[in-house]
């Protein structure tokens, strides 16, 4: 993906990340977010391995050995921040406790289903927390490049991979669109300035509604 | 209360086909002592229950670079050439487990309890063949306690009443592991000699450790 996507995906998904909220980043592409936080919001990011607190990644020679994110990179801790072990990590995830997580996809559908975990035939690295933070987390977005590197489309009728739990997801950021999933399917709530409706609705398998402001 | 002994002593406590429920998350808190210490002692067929799968030669991987592990309970494996390779092959059995629930079954056996009731899973293929139980008109996946042999668990500081603490994200899974032992050996950066740990500052009680071993990892 190119820095520029890769960045103003990560700084529509900030918008989305409130003041006061605690919010899991998934690994890769979600992480992103966190560099355009605004000035003056405060969020609170949890590493799913026992940290409440997060801070940037720490300058080359102050890296602590036992300082990691759940995706074994190098982390400071914010003032205020908790260390906690894996099962009270996961009853903060599961019980609802974390406002919002941000996951990468392999296909997502107009029910809302996710599918973002395994590929069959190839290959499996394992769920890790990915199934607890879609059940468990109050808001659930895929920060996701709109079609795969082969430019087949992601945003699917019907998820055909294995999903990592069905109809969890609310909000789905593409470098391409915003789309939110409703009791009634796919809304289109915007479209990135320099895409067409038409190449956004080329890119997507799945019905989208679109509102009459967008066409 | 505990005994302190060496790594090679926690070795020739573990027989093979023990099973071991491993602290740790992608080598940080793994006890390094003792896994290099059964490596060396050879015990094999070994059952592994841990969150990640860690690195080759670190962690877990140690047990599985010497080809001393028949089966692992984990919720990934990503980061493990060789386990991945070792699985593809059929030499390791594996079970994926999402780690919420992964915790919870090691927990619940550490706890006396038969399982956990979770929504983690539901409509996915780690639903299948298990039972669904409804509470409150909300469904649930009966999920059954996991049952370890030894659990070797890494912390920062012991005192002598065999109280723990451990050092920021190397907690992780070791409070969890430590309660789930039949017994308990953690390995500690040091033993406290003039002073205990604050009781409210205590993460793990002493009540859970059986033996400690010194760790020979260097710690700043």
């Amino acid at each position: 993906m190119t820095n520029d996507k890769r960045t103003h995906i990560g700084k529509r998904v900030a918008q989305e990340l409130l003041d006061g909220d605690y919010v899991n980043l998934g690994i890769g592409l979600p992480t992103e977010a966190a560099n355009h936080i605004p000035e003056g919001r405060k969020v609170v990011f949890q590493s799913e391995n026992g940290i409440m607190g997060v801070g940037p990644a720490p300058a080359e020679g102050q890296e602590d050995k036992d300082m990691i994110n759940a995706g074994g990179g190098y982390i400071t801790a914010v003032p205020g921040a908790s260390f906690f072990d894996s099962a009270t990590s996961f009853a903060i995830i599961r019980g609802k406790h974390i406002d919002v997580t941000v996951l990468g996809a392999l296909q997502v559908d107009q029910e809302g289903n996710l599918a973002n975990w395994m590929i069959p035939g190839k290959l499996i690295p394992g769920m890790g927390g990915a199934m607890d933070l879609v059940t468990g987390a109050k808001k659930v977005i895929v920060a996701m490049e709109h079609c795969d590197k082969h430019g087949n489309p992601k945003i699917l009728k019907k998820c055909n991979l294995p999903l990592t739990a069905p109809h969890c997801v609310n909000l789905i950021i593409t470098e391409m669109a915003v789309i939110e999933v409703t009791p009634q399917g796919l809304l289109l709530k915007e479209i990135t300035e320099g895409y067409t409706l038409e190449e956004v609705l080329k890119a997507t398998e799945a019905e989208l509604i679109v509102p009459d402001s967008l066409k | 209360m505990f005994q302190l002994i060496s790594a090679e002593e926690a070795a020739a406590m573990i027989k093979p086909h023990s099973r071991i429920a491993l602290g740790g998350f992608l080598a940080v808190g793994t006890p390094e002592t003792i896994l290099d210490a059964i490596v060396e002692a050879g015990i094999n067929n070994l059952h592994i229950i841990a969150i990640t799968s860690d690195y080759i030669g670190k962690g877990i991987g140690k047990l599985v670079d010497a080809h001393l592990v028949k089966s692992v309970q984990v919720s990934h494996m990503g980061t493990n050439k060789n386990i991945q390779d070792q699985v593809n092959s059929g030499e390791i059995q594996s079970e994926l487990i999402p780690q919420g629930t992964l915790m919870e079954r090691v927990r619940a056996f550490g706890a006396g309890l038969g399982g956990v009731l979770t929504p983690t899973g539901l409509g996915t293929i780690v639903a299948e063949g298990k039972q669904i139980i409804n509470v409150d008109g909300k469904d649930y996946l009966l999920e059954p306690a996991i049952a370890s042999d030894f659990a070797l668990i890494r912390a920062h500081k012991a005192d002598k009443a065999g109280n723990l603490i451990y050092r920021k994200t190397a907690r992780n899974g070791n409070p969890v592991m430590a309660m789930a032992g039949k017994i308990t050996i953690a390995e500690v950066d040091e033993i406290l000699e003039d002073e205990y740990i604050d009781p409210e500052a205590v993460i793990t009680p002493g009540v859970f450790v059986n033996y400690i071993v010194l760790s020979k990892e260097g710690r700043k």
